[in-house]
C-alpha cells in the first residue's frame, strides 16, 4: 500500500462501512434504504465488476458506505467474489457491515463465520426480518449476539424497519474498542490452535492480527498468512507443528481435505447457533409459491418456449415503443444543428460542428429509448430471479457450442445494441467464458446495421421477399455466431470446462426504486461513454472526409452550378462535386488504396470505403454509400434512387459478400472501445479485430463465388 | 475369483452420483470427487458431505439438474453432479 493511502484522513467522525453478504440477500436495497435519499452515488468501475460507494451523514457522523458484490465464501474463485476478497483484505474501512438473509441464515452464516476470523469490527444486519416473520421464523437476536460476540440487528429494507437501529449499532461498535467475535471449533481443532497460540506467543510474534486468527488462518491453509510467515526465522520450527497438526484435524474429519475439514467445522458451528437461536413453527410440508412457478417457467417443454415468447416481447416493446420517441429526438438534434450552424460564420468549423459532433451524437442518443427499454426489460430479468431459470434451462444446448448458460443475456442483447450487450457480459462470473462471449456477441446483428441490410434486401429482392431475407440474414449471423464459439472454444478459448453450479433465488417482486436506479445509472453510462467516442469518431470520419480541400475541383464545379438555374441539375452537379471531392479526400485515398484488398470479393473503391466508415458506426455506411454513389448527404433507407443506384452499380454477388462483411466485421467504434474495456486488455482488441475480419474476409469471398457460380448457370 | 468380481459389482451398484436420483429423490451427500476448486465452490454452496439434497428438476435431456440443500435451491452441470457421490435416505 503506498504512503499517501496510509494517510488517508479517516476521522473519528468518519466512518468507512464495508458492506458484506451473499448474493440475493438484499444488500442494494439496504444501501438504499440506509442512505434514503442518495446524496452521491458514484459507480467505482473497477476492472471488470463494480462496487458502488454511498455517502451519507447521520447524527454527527459522515458515512461512507462501500456496498461489495455479493459472495458465498470468503474466496477468490470468481471475478465478484475477487473484488469482495481483495477489498477487504487490503483496503482501509473500519466496519463490516454483514447482510444476512433471516430467512436462510445457517446458510448465510457460512460467509459470517468466515468474516469472523478477519480481527475487524462487525456488526451483523438480518435484513428480510419481515418476511422471515411471515415464514413462522423467530429469532432470538440478543442471544444471537451474545452467542457470536458480535452485535446483530433485525431490519427490513423493504419496511425500513430497525434502519436507524442498525446505524445506532454501528457508530456505537465503531466507538467500542474491543472487540471478541466468537467462533468454537471441535476440540481437536482447538487443541491445535491452542498449540499454535503458544508457539506465537512464546516467540513474541509481531502482527496486527490476534495469534488466534493467524493459527486459523494458519490451519485453512491461507495464502497470505503462509507468506507473511515463510520469511520469519520461526517457519522452520513452526512448519512441523503445522503438518502434525493438519493430520491431527484430517483424520479427526476422516478427509484428505482441510479446506474441507474446515469447511465442515464452520458448518457445524452454524448449525449449533441456529439450533440455540432460530424457532421455527413446523410446518405442513406444502408447495412455496416459488416452487408452484417453477413448475410452470422451467418445465421440461414448456419452459423454453415461454423464455422464447417473453423474449420477443421485449424485442417488440423495445423497437415499438422505443420508436416513438426516436422522430422527436432526430427533429430535435436536426433542429438543434440548424440553430446552432446559424451562428457559426466559418464554414469549416459550422460543418465540424453540425454534420459532425452533433450528427454523430444525435445518432447515438436516438437510440437511447430503445436501451432504456431493453435495459428495463434486463433488470426485471434480474430482479426477479428469472433469469437463473432461463440460464438452467439454456445451458444444455449453449454448452455444446462451449458457451455457459448465462451467456444467453448479452447475446440477445446484442441484437439490440453491441454497447450493452457488453456490459451484460459481466454476469458472467468465469474470465474465459465472459471473453468468450464478449468475441461472438458482434455476430449478432445490431440494430444499426438493420438499415443496410434493408437497402440491399429492398435493391435485389421483392418486397414481399425482403422481410425473409432480413430473417435469413440475423439468423444465419447467431448461427455464425455459434459456430465462430466452437471454433474459439477448441483453439483460443481451450481449456477444462466451466462447473455450471449457481442458485436459483427465491422469486420476488421487484423493486421499482432499485430497477429505476440501475437503469438510470446505466444508460447515463451509456451516454457519457458511447457520446465521447462517437463524438470523437464523427470528427475524425468528417476530418477524412473533407480534406485535403481540392479547390480546382470546387472552383470548376461552382462556376458551372452558378450558372444553372434549373434546380435539379444543380443538385445534380452539387452531387456530383461532392462526389469528387470525396474521391480525391483522405478517405477516398484510402478506398482507392485498399480497393485491390477487397477486389477478390468483388468490391469498388466506393464499397470498400463504405466499410472501414461503418467502422465508425453502421448507421454511416448508408449515408457513405449516399456520398459515393452522388445522390447527396441526405439519404435515408427508403429512398428510391440509392436502391436503384445500387441495383445498377452493384452486382448481385458483390452484394452478397457486402452484406456477409456487414454482417461479420466489427460492430462500431464506440463498441469496440466498451469491448476493449470490458474484456480487461487493448490486446483482446487486436485479436477481436483481426478475428472478426479474417472470417468476415473468407465467408464473404466464399458467399461471393458461390453466387457467382449460381448466377453464371 | 468369481466372487471377487460379484463382490466390486455390488460396491459398484452402493455407489451411487446424484444424477442417478430420480425426480423428487431425498438423498445424502457421501463424497465431493470434485478438484480443488469447484470442491470449494461446491462447499460455498452448502454441498457437503452430510447434508441432505433434494432433486428437484431436471432441463431436458439432463443435461441441467436443479436441487435443494436447506431452503436453498442450486442448479448444477450433469458433469458437476457425476462428481457427488449419495445414499439414498
Amino acid at each position: 500500500m503506498s504512503e499517501e493511502k496510509k494517510n488517508c484522513p479517516i476521522t473519528a467522525k468518519h466512518i468507512k462501512v464495508a458492506l458484506v453478504g451473499q448474493p440475493n440477500v438484499g444488500k442494494s436495497m439496504l444501501i438504499n434504504s440506509v442512505s434514503n435519499s442518495h446524496l452521491h452515488v458514484g459507480n467505482f468501475s473497477g476492472v471488470t465488476v463494480d462496487k458502488t460507494e454511498v455517502l451519507f451523514d447521520y447524527k454527527d457522523y459522515h458515512f461512507t458506505v462501500v456496498d461489495l458484490p455479493g459472495t458465498y465464501a470468503f474466496t477468490d474463485y470468481t471475478i465478484e467474489e475477487r473484488v469482495t476478497h481483495d477489498y477487504l483484505c487490503a483496503e482501509e474501512y473500519d466496519i463490516i457491515i454483514n447482510v444476512i438473509d433471516s430467512t436462510n441464515i445457517e446458510k448465510n452464516l457460512q460467509l459470517t463465520s468466515e468474516l469472523l476470523t478477519m480481527s475487524k469490527k462487525i456488526v451483523i444486519a438480518l435484513n428480510m426480518s419481515d418476511e422471515a416473520e411471515k415464514e413462522g421464523i423467530k429469532i432470538d437476536v440478543e442471544y444471537m449476539s451474545e452467542l457470536l460476540g458480535v452485535s446483530c440487528v433485525k431490519v427490513s429494507a423493504v419496511t425500513k424497519e430497525g434502519i436507524e437501529e442498525l446505524i445506532d449499532t454501528v457508530i456505537l461498535r465503531h466507538e467500542d474498542t474491543k472487540c471478541k467475535p466468537k467462533l468454537v471449533f471441535s476440540e481437536a481443532v482447538e487443541e491445535e490452535i491452542a498449540t499454535i497460540v503458544t508457539y506465537l506467543s512464546r516467540h513474541k510474534y509481531q502482527a496486527a492480527n490476534t495469534y488466534r486468527n493467524i493459527a486459523i488462518n494458519l490451519l485453512k491453509n491461507n495464502k497470505k498468512t503462509y507468506e507473511k510467515l515463510h520469511d520469519n526465522p520461526i517457519w522452520t520450527e513452526l512448519q512441523p507443528i503445522l503438518i502434525e497438526a493438519s493430520k491431527h484435524i484430517e483424520l479427526h474429519h476422516d478427509s484428505d481435505d482441510i479446506k474441507e475439514s474446515f469447511a465442515e467445522e464452520y458448518a457445524a458451528f452454524n448449525r449449533g447457533i441456529v439450533a440455540e437461536v432460530v424457532k421455527q413453527k413446523q410446518q405442513i410440508h406444502k408447495k412455496t409459491l416459488t416452487e408452484n412457478i417453477d413448475s410452470v417457467l422451467i418445465h421440461k417443454y414448456f419452459g423454453i418456449p415461454i423464455f422464447l415468447f417473453f423474449m420477443w416481447m421485449l424485442f417488440q416493446l423495445t423497437f415499438e415503443i422505443g420508436a416513438i420517441p426516436m422522430d422527436y429526438i432526430d427533429a430535435f438534434f436536426s433542429w438543434f444543428g440548424d440553430t446552432i450552424g446559424a451562428t457559426i460564420a466559418n464554414d469549416d468549423i459550422r460543418s465540424l460542428i453540425v454534420d459532425g459532433i452533433i450528427a454523430g451524437v444525435g445518432a447515438v442518443v436516438l437510440f437511447v429509448p430503445n436501451i432504456i427499454i431493453l435495459f428495463i426489460g434486463i433488470a426485471l430479468l434480474e430482479s426477479t430471479g428469472y433469469m437463473s431459470r432461463v440460464a438452467f434451462l439454456l445451458d444444455g444446448f449453449f454448452h455444446k457450442f462451449g458457451l455457459h448458460g448465462q451467456s444467453f443475456i448479452p447475446l440477445v442483447t446484442g441484437f439490440g445494441c453491441s454497447i450493452p450487450a457488453y456490459m451484460s457480459a459481466r454476469i458472467l462470473k468465469n474470465d474465459r467464458d465472459r471473453l468468450l462471449t464478449l468475441f461472438i456477441i458482434g455476430f449478432m446483428s445490431c440494430g444499426a446495421r438493420l438499415p443496410v441490410y434493408v437497402l440491399f434486401a429492398g435493391a435485389f429482392f421483392s418486397a414481399q421477399m425482403a422481410g425473409n431475407i432480413l430473417f435469413i440474414i440475423y439468423i444465419s449471423g447467431a448461427i455464425l455466431g455459434l459456430i465462430a464459439a466452437k471454433i474459439l472454444k477448441l483453439t483460443a478459448f481451450k481449456g477444462v470446462d466451466e462447473p455450471f453450479v449457481m442458485e436459483m433465488p427465491k422469486y420476488r417482486l421487484p423493486s421499482v426504486k432499485l430497477i429505476w436506479h440501475t437503469v438510470i445509472t446505466r444508460t447515463m453510462m451509456y451516454l457519457k461513454k458511447a457520446g465521447t467516442y462517437i463524438a470523437a469518431a464523427s470528427m475524425i470520419v468528417w476530418f477524412l472526409s473533407n480534406y485535403p480541400h481540392n479547390e480546382e475541383i470546387e472552383k470548376k464545379y461552382d462556376t458551372q452550378i452558378t450558372k444553372v438555374t434549373d434546380i435539379k441539375v444543380k443538385t445534380k452537379l452539387q452531387n456530383k462535386l461532392a462526389e469528387e471531392l470525396l474521391g480525391v479526400s483522405y478517405l477516398g485515398q484510402i478506398g482507392k488504396f485498399s480497393e485491390p484488398i477487397f477486389a477478390p470479393l468483388g468490391f469498388d473503391w466506393k464499397m470498400s470505403v463504405a466499410l472501414q466508415t461503418g467502422l465508425a458506426a453502421k448507421e454511416v455506411v448508408v449515408s457513405t454509400l449516399g456520398v459515393l454513389y452522388s445522390l447527396g448527404n441526405n439519404v435515408s433507407t427508403n429512398n428510391n434512387s440509392l436502391v436503384n443506384a445500387i441495383s445498377k452499380n452493384i452486382s448481385f454477388a458483390s452484394a452478397v459478400a457486402f452484406i456477409v462483411v456487414i454482417m461479420i466485421y466489427l460492430p462500431c467504434l464506440a463498441a469496440s472501445i466498451v469491448f476493449t474495456r470490458e474484456a480487461g486488455h487493448i490486446k483482446y482488441f487486436f485479436y477481436l479485430f483481426f478475428f472478426t475480419s479474417i472470417i468476415a474476409y473468407i465467408m464473404a469471398f466464399i458467399a461471393y463465388h458461390i453466387v457467382l457460380i449460381f448466377v453464371s448457370v | 475369483m468369481i466372487i471377487i468380481l460379484k463382490k466390486k459389482y455390488k460396491e459398484y451398484e452402493i455407489m451411487k452420483t446424484l444424477l442417478d436420483c430420480e425426480k423428487g429423490c431425498i438423498a445424502q451427500i457421501l463424497k465431493l470427487n470434485a478438484k480443488d476448486d469447484l470442491k470449494q465452490r461446491l462447499i460455498s454452496f452448502g454441498i457437503m458431505k452430510g447434508s441432505i439434497i433434494e432433486v428437484l428438476e431436471y432441463a431436458p435431456r439432463k443435461s441441467t439438474i436443479e436441487v435443494k440443500i436447506g431452503s436453498m435451491r442450486i442448479a448444477l452441470r450433469a458433469q458437476e453432479a457425476l462428481l457427488i457421490e449419495v445414499a439414498i435416505v
